[in-house]
């Protein structure tokens, strides 16, 4: 294996994946902050560094088109998009899952306007999360990049067939250069072998992909979607589990931070982890027995994981980069529901925080850990919710 | 070249009975002149709409070539992947060898043609994928109820046009899609009417063997839309030709020319008829009659017909 | 109507997928018919235009001659008649 880091950005570290990948199709519309993946793409194009057939198309909607069609038609087909391109591409989003493809797409978290803004926030992918996708969710440069081969394995996988978001968020981890340990061609080709779905209109006898489905046969074709996304977890396992056996590289659906002996956490996903993990060692020189819990997959959502794990601790925050207007933000509210059945539940609190590229910083950090023990020791702010460093 | 129909006979059709489409509706007779006219083995994708739903209601498919359907506004963009993938896989080496010599047609409306699927329709031939788009035009949106597009003709009653105390029914002219398309320079594109089926055969092959993307707008009556007798779409091919309201024109590397009855017309070898001989076939124009006859109506509709009429000779080199 | 067991959804393919390429030929639409197409073979100079021209592939040929309709699809529509050059398909109203 190469032990040989490079110094990549997010968004480099998925244009690398996708080459090593080498999709046979790959259909592209640039948005920011996305668009270093495709430039970076289009480059290894250009040197024949790739097999692959580059569609530049001229929106996001014919992006996730042509790469449905591309996919029915028997390739391994990858697009990249963010914020309003997720959205421009919705219909067809909806679609690619409903026609199991195993379709592996980069999202690079933006904010989804308006008032129009270019940087991170997971607006974009959680409007997405009952779309039949499966949504993984990276931390830094190096989880994008080893996530991308999982994700295919997952995709591709028979007993789930349905396509993967490979979410890393905007300019945060897109644009910020770390070091990142690649893999060699020759391993990640044997790591995601050959093709095992079939081309279905090249296939012997002539297919019809997508026909009308009425009342008498929609459901049962959703009731399979419902079923497929029960086996993603041990899927995700064993792939993960083989990843770490032949890479060294440990990888887990819930990724606990210094939790042994703590009593209280805060949950949540990406970059913000990042410096969550940093706010925690600072608060450990401190004697707070404080911990993370980070869970990578948001879509299938890990309900009986999360609540084992968190079961353990006296009190959560929960940090959601997203509101869910008039309701729960997303994290927050599938952490209720996760917990709505359990015995013994911990005080919970949610935050939003860092909408729109606002910076979350190691101060705020420390606020939400000063609640946190609050939390942990009062109780009274149980429920409630609350937008970090807003004016 | 003529087509002798007794060599067609014995051959399996693209599209077998059992669909939903209306009685009479002449659409899957234009799918049937499209595909056979080649031996190429052929993959079809489809946009939303009449063709699509009605011939593949879960659990059936009247398809015996491999289809795909995608949505409403992408056809266009839906065949860019599959050539896209069939390109890919030619040179992996993983395309099966019947494969390898097939051809790409995409089928769609007028609503998801000359409307909502226009974008997507423009950047695959930008793109100079290899494949024939075919629009049925049935001049509206006739599967969710006969409303107007931007391919409905001047005057015609539609449900979102309806003819009122205030209303003739729609008052703008149809969008130019066979120039739109032109414009993309593509190397080949036509517009057809299915009761030529010589002339809709000869394009239809050109087409789909032409190396690039190619184009053909069919004329496409459509009986409740229209409101006419199930049994007269073809005959109102026949007149929609004869009076230029659908002129048969063929774009050839940027070569305009007109073809069959049109290029009779415009040689002064056939009269052309006025156009009320069309509008009166027709329950959509049906105000323009009666209860009285609007002539000054009728007359915009003249003028603007033979405004286009005048440009697609003027395109293929007659002088009057 | 062709009877049709509905199946559940472990013994259907996923994603919508129909494997059976123009099984639409079992399923009936001859029901739709109020006028029915009559083939006089006598007057009939196989020219095929009715076979070209019918939307619902619902002419029946045999040895290269027409030798009447599927009943059990063709709608009734009367562009075959409408088509025919010798009158030799004549369309008189359905009986039920």
């Amino acid at each position: 294996m190469t032990t040989k880091y490079e110094a990549l950005t997010g968004a480099e570290a998925a244009a690398l994946a996708m080459k090593q990948i080498n999709p046979d199709v790959v259909a592209v519309y640039p948005i920011t902050p996305q668009t270093p993946i495709v430039m970076k793409f289009s480059e290894y194009v250009a040197n024949g560094e790739v097999d692959t057939e580059m569609v530049r198309v001229e929106s996001e909607h014919s992006a996730m088109s042509a790469t449905v069609g591309a996919a029915g038609a028997g390739a391994r087909a990858m697009t990249a998009t963010a914020a309003n391109g997720l959205a421009l591409m919705w219909e067809i989003v909806y679609i690619a899952a409903s026609t199991r493809l195993p379709i592996v797409m980069g999202l690079v978290n933006r904010a989804l306007s308006g008032p129009i803004n270019i940087h991170c926030d997971h607006s974009d992918s959680m409007g997405a999360r009952d779309s039949g996708w499966i949504q993984i969710y990276s931390e830094n440069a190096q989880e994008v990049y080893d996530n991308y081969f999982m994700a295919l394995r997952i995709a591709e996988h028979k007993d789930v067939l349905l396509p993967v978001m490979v979410c890393q968020d905007g300019f945060i981890t897109s644009h910020s250069v770390e070091n990142v340990l690649p893999l060699e061609d020759a391993q990640v080709k044997k790591f995601i072998g050959k093709k095992n779905f079939k081309g279905l209109l090249t296939s012997e006898k002539p297919y019809t992909i997508g026909p009308l489905d009425l009342q008498d046969y929609y459901m049962e074709h959703k009731m399979q979607q419902h079923d497929a996304m029960k086996h993603v977890i041990p899927v995700i396992e064993k792939i993960q589990k083989e990843y770490a056996e032949t890479f060294d590289r440990k990888y887990e659906i819930i990724e606990e931070y210094r939790t042994d002996d703590a009593d209280m956490v805060i949950v949540g996903m990406s970059s913000v982890m990042g410096t969550v993990k940093d706010v925690i060692d600072m608060m450990r020189e401190e004697g707070i027995k404080v911990g993370a819990v980070k869970p990578r997959l948001f879509r299938p959502f890990p309900a009986e994981k999360i609540k084992n794990v968190l079961s353990k601790f006296k009190a959560i925050i929960i940090l959601d980069r997203s509101d869910s207007f008039g309701s729960f933000p997303p994290l927050y509210g599938e952490i209720l529901a996760s917990f709505f059945a359990a015995e013994k539940k911990p005080y919970i609190k949610s935050f939003i925080h860092g909408l729109g590229g606002r910076d979350t910083n190691v101060e705020m950090i420390k606020e939400v850990i000063s609640e946190l023990q609050k939390l942990r020791d009062t109780g009274e702010s149980n429920f409630t919710i609350d937008y970090l460093g807003v004016r | 070249m003529a087509v002798i129909l007794k060599n067609e006979i014995n051959k399996q059709v693209p599209l077998n009975g059992g669909h939903r489409m209306c009685p009479g509706c002449p659409v899957p007779v234009i799918v049937k002149q499209v595909l056979m006219s080649t031996d190429h083995p052929k993959i079809v994708a489809n946009a939303t709409g009449c063709l699509e739903v009605a011939t593949t209601i879960y659990p059936y498919t009247s398809w015996n070539v491999p289809w795909i359907h995608n949505a409403f506004e992408n056809a266009g963009a839906t065949i860019s992947g599959v050539v896209a993938a069939y390109e890919a896989m030619k040179r992996s080496g993983e395309l099966p060898e019947k494969n390898k010599d097939a051809k790409f047609i995409a089928f769609g409306g007028d609503g998801g043609t000359y409307d909502i699927g226009l974008q997507s329709l423009s950047g695959a031939l930008e793109r100079g994928h290899n494949f024939l788009y075919v629009c049925y035009d049935n001049e509206g949106y006739m599967n969710t109820g006969i409303q107007r597009s931007s391919a409905t003709p001047i005057g015609a009653n539609t449900t979102t046009t309806p003819v009122g105390k205030k209303s003739w029914g729609k008052t703008q002219p149809r969008k130019d899609l066979l120039s739109i398309v032109a414009a993309h320079h593509i190397p080949y594109a036509a517009s057809v009417a299915p009761h030529d089926y010589n002339d809709s055969m000869a394009k239809s092959k050109k087409a789909i063997e032409v190396n690039g993307p190619s184009f053909l707008v069919y004329f496409s009556p459509c009986i409740p839309g229209w409101k006419i007798a199930s049994d007269v779409s073809f005959e109102l091919s026949k007149i929609a030709v004869q009076t230029c309201f659908w002129p048969l024109v063929e774009i050839e590397n940027g070569e305009w020319s007109l073809t069959g009855d049109s290029k009779r017309i415009a040689e002064g070898k056939k009269e052309k008829l006025p156009i009320e001989d069309f509008l009166k076939t027709q329950g959509r124009f049906k105000h323009l009659f009666k209860p009285k006859l609007q002539e000054d109506v009728l007359k915009i509709i003249q003028n603007d017909i033979d405004k286009s009429w005048n440009f697609y000779k003027k395109m293929a080199g007659y002088t009057d | 109507m062709s009877k049709e067991i509905k199946k559940g959804w472990k013994e259907i393919p996923i994603g919508g997928l129909l494997l059976d390429a123009g099984n639409s030929r079992e399923y009936e639409t001859g029901t739709w018919r109020t006028f029915k197409p009559i083939h006089n073979a006598e007057k009939c100079i196989n020219c095929y235009f009715c076979w070209e021209f019918c939307p619902d592939n619902s002419i029946l040929i045999k040895d290269d001659k027409v030798v009447g309709m599927n009943y059990f699809q063709c709608k009734g529509c009367g562009v075959c008649a409408a088509v025919c050059p010798t009158k030799a398909i004549e369309m008189v109203k359905e009986e039920k």
